[in-house]
């Protein structure tokens, strides 16, 4: 153990009903530094920051903070100790507002009233130093975007002062220029000698902002203060995965320019946040949308499908027009739409994985109504093979499931009933490097067997790897519409900000 | 096969280190345990009885009457758990239980049937709930009133409604086929028991075998997921009540069975027994969960526990009190329940 260790861990283990999520986990943190956790999904990173922010109490193992053993019996603790957390599902309280939020546990008070302006202004103040002087203080926080709720997170962390912040997938829902400001944060941190524990899924972040790395695998240390730089990534992926992978993108085959129009939209708006979209798929064609966070892009997702209203604008499948509005009009014309926010709109959480991946194909295992559970959960069985989700078992509670298996269960749902247009909203958000290129991989299949897939990403390299034609959404309008080939990342991102960057 | 016993045992595993961790509440909380908590509570009450009231309590006749009145309650909890397990709530069954007696009993009624057939009795009250239920549907899918507002009202409309057609008199039933068919037994069981059973067998087979019953539950579970999942919630919830209004339609037939009469006053406070039963079964206020058995169990405890008093001169507001105590230990233990997983 160096002196320099803020915080050291030994032997953790942590175990939940039927499934041990950490069994025997060691690595330290010293200060100053940006210490990475990489690892699959379920490999046990949110777990292990919960149980070192308090969240969770350890089964067994020992936890040192600045060389005396502690054990944090709730978040409170280690908040007053210096340790402060963002988790990955976000734990805000919707109904209060965002200043509230931010100094929920720790309000600024005199003699037990709280001290509202000043919390205001110190808010204020914590928002505009993360680049968001548009989120104010007094909304509530149920009624901002994810992204912004995870802002608002990024927000109430620094709020503590803390010696030793943690960051579970901080990245997944923001924008490159907002991950930027964040990596500027984290920089003017260490340089005051606060460490920062950061997980992502994504290697480039990791090499740009990490000092050290541990990996995790199956709720254990595989190698722990690797260099984030000079680490190779099929090293690192060897380690995280135990195999090797060469190319994450399947190979694309050329669109065949006689295929049929699937999707045809035209002039699509909502009279609020896009306008004028138009988007034609052909059969087997793979299109991306990239934008930022915000610009629309989802909102059109939405629109297409039925879910939203639209004000403007026709969508055609098949040649045929389908009513504005209605989900059930576009799920019978073999409409499917992944959502984006997997806990609020994909997952029936109290429920069977098996359940939630079935739910929009059921009348494929009913007969006269009754529902064939055994082919059910064959069904499910094997895509959740196919996804590596774990732990395996189509009978677990979604509730249960690490973050990117979940996003994994909303994804097999899609790709289990037989779409004629597959609409996907981010779906490798939060999911790992190995799993991801199952994913890609079963998409590309689904193309090639005809069937018409939009999807929307904030990861470029994911829309340019994976698309046969790039879409650019800027603030709700289409500023660029061409083959994937004939684009390459740093244009994608030139065309995203522009006028944006201020 | 093996997929399947694979299953079984991971569930097994799932669950057993829940039972172990926190005794009562751990029992009650895996869906096996959570019967055998409301078994072990429906035993001590038996063994309460006998005690207290011996050879009164413990008589077959007692027993068929314990069953008896169960019977009509159960089939309107029945409903009751499928509106609550798809997240919504029904102040009105009781009220439309009355609508419905009154309505199938009315001179007019009941000169039809007794010039063609007594089920003409059955069929009115039927179309009354259903049609109770659906206005009930289209409120609260279409009209988006909360559920709690609208059924409120419902109740005030429905309840003023029976006492205008019954001119706040007890109707007396006099159509002898139908009287003969409810009053029967099928192999030393009433009929309106045999009728209860059904219902419930039928709601379960609904609930956890068929598409409806599934959809159910994802609605009650996260409406929005639902609908994005291409589930049409708001039809779904429209059926939900409309099927919760036709058991009270038949409830309001075994009613009439029972009492011979027709009347305003029928099926007062069913609302509020109904819910308890469904809740204390184990069905989650809140939606996304729910058990007929734990129902049938919830109905039979609470008819039990109003005999017993009876039995020992207990008033009905000390059967109250006890109600209630019952309810709040309930719901207690499920948010402990909702709180660990
Ligand atoms: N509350 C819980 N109850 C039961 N099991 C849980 C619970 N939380 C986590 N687990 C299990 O613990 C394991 C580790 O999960 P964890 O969320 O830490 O993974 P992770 O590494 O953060 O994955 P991801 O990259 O997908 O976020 C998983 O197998 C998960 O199913
Ligand atoms: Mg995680």
């Amino acid at each position: 153990m160096t002196a320099a260790a803020l915080l050291s861990v030994r032997g953790l283990v942590k175990r939940f009903p039927g499934v041990t999520a950490l069994q025997g986990v060691d690595f330290e943190v010293r200060a100053g530094e940006v210490h990475c956790l990489l690892g699959q999904n379920g490999a046990g990173k949110s777990t292990l920051i919960k149980v070192l922010s308090g969240a969770h109490r350890p089964d067994e193992g020992e936890i040192s903070w600045r060389g005396e053993v502690v054990s944090f019996g709730n978040p409170t603790a280690a908040m007053r100790s210096g340790v402060a957390a963002i988790y990955q599902e976000l734990d805000l309280v919707a109904g209060l507002s965002v200043a509230d939020n931010v100094f929920l546990g720790h309000e600024l008070s005199t003699a037990g009233f709280t001290r509202r302006a000043q919390q205001r202004r110190r808010t204020r103040a914590l928002l505009d130093r993360l680049g968001h002087p548009d989120i104010a203080p007094d909304r509530d926080v149920g009624r901002l975007s994810v992204a912004h709720q995870q802002v608002v997170s990024m927000a109430r962390a620094l709020s503590l002062d803390g010696q030793l912040l943690i960051m579970d997938e901080p990245s997944a829902v923001l924008d490159p220029d907002e991950v930027r400001v964040l990596f500027g944060i984290i920089r003017e941190l260490t340089a005051q000698g606060v460490a920062v524990v950061y997980i992502s899924h994504r290697l480039a972040e990791i090499r740009e902002i990490g000092d050290r790395v541990t990996v995790l695998k199956d709720g254990r240390t595989v190698a722990t203060g690797l260099s984030a730089r000079e680490t190779k990534t099929s090293e690192l992926i060897g380690l995280m995965t135990g195999r090797v992978l060469n190319n994450v993108f399947p190979q694309r085959k050329p669109v065949d320019p006689a295929a049929p129009e699937v999707l045809v939209v035209r002039g699509l708006a909502d009279g609020d946040r896009f306008a004028g979209v138009d988007l034609t798929v052909h059969a087997g064609e793979v299109v991306g949308l990239a934008g930022l966070v915000g610009s629309g892009r989802s909102e059109i997702l939405e629109t297409v499908y039925g879910a939203r209203k639209a004000a403007e604008g026709t969508v055609e499948v098949d040649g045929r027009k389908l009513r504005r509005g209605s989900v059930g009009a576009a799920v019978r014309a073999g409409l499917g739409l992944c959502p984006e926010e997997r806990k609020s709109q994909g997952l029936l959480l109290d429920q069977a994985v098996y359940r939630n991946i079935t739910v929009s194909s059921m009348s494929s295992f009913a007969r006269f109504g009754f529902l064939d559970d055994r082919a059910e959960r064959a069904r499910s069985t094997k895509l959740t093979e196919t996804l590596d989700v774990r732990p395996a078992g189509v009978d677990r509670v979604v509730r249960g499931l690490s973050g990117g298996n979940q996003q994994k269960v909303v994804l097999a749902r899609w790709l289990l009933r037989e779409c004629r247009v597959l609409l996907l909203d981010e779906p490798t958000r939060g999911v790992d490097v190995g799993a991801r290129s199952e994913i890609y991989e079963l998409i590309r299949e689904l193309a090639d067997s005809g069937v018409a897939v939009v999807v929307v990403s904030s990861d470029v390299e994911e829309v340019l790897g994976l698309s046969d034609r790039v879409l650019v959404v800027r603030e709700g309008r289409v500023v660029h519409d061409g083959p994937a080939d004939e684009i390459d990342e740093s244009r994608v991102l030139d065309l995203v900000m522009e006028g944006h960057a201020a | 096969m093996s997929e399947d016993t694979a299953a079984v045992a991971a569930q097994k595993r799932e669950r057993s280190p829940a039972v172990r961790q926190s005794g009562a509440s751990g029992l009650l909380g895996s869906a096996a345990g959570r019967n055998a908590g409301l078994v072990v509570a429906l035993v001590l009450l038996c063994i309460g009885g006998v005690v207290t009231a011996g050879d009164r309590f413990a008589d077959v006749d007692n027993l068929l009457t314990i069953l008896r009145l169960a019977a009509v309650i159960g089939v309107v909890s029945v409903g009751m758990t499928f509106v609550i397990t798809g997240g919504g709530i029904d102040l009105s069954v009781g009220a439309i239980v009355a609508l419905s007696s009154v309505w199938a009993t009315t001179l007019a009624t009941q000169g039809i049937a007794n010039n063609t057939h007594w089920i003409v009795i059955v069929f009115t009250a039927l179309v009354v709930g259903g049609a109770c239920g659906l206005v009930n549907g289209v409120l609260i899918a279409y009209g988006r009133v909360v559920a709690f507002i609208a059924t409120l009202a419902s109740l005030a409309a429905a309840r003023g409604l029976a006492e205008i057609i019954s001119n706040r008199k007890t109707q007396i039933v006099n159509v002898p086929g139908f009287a003969a068919f409810f009053d029967a037994s099928v192999l030393g069981v009433p009929v309106l028991v045999v009728i209860f059973a059904l219902v419930a067998a039928g709601g379960w087979v609904l609930l956890n075998r068929t598409t409806f019953g599934r959809r159910t539950f994802a609605v009650g579970g996260n409406p929005e997921a639902a609908r994005l999942a291409g589930i049409d919630v708001r039809r779904h919830t429209v059926w939900l009540y409309t099927l919760l209004g036709l058991c009270c339609g038949l409830a309001a037939v075994m009613l009439v069975a029972r009492t011979t009469t027709g009347s305003a006053t029928h099926g007062g406070l069913y609302e509020l027994d109904a819910i308890a039963a469904v809740v204390i079964g184990g069905t989650l206020l809140t939606g996304g969960r729910g058990t007929i058995a734990g129902t049938v169990f919830g109905v039979l405890i609470f008819t039990t526990l109003s005999n017993v008093f009876t039995l020992n001169n207990l008033s009905i507001s000390a059967q109250a009190v006890a109600k209630g105590a019952i309810i709040v230990v309930a719901v207690l233990l499920q948010q402990r329940l909702a709180r660990r997983t």
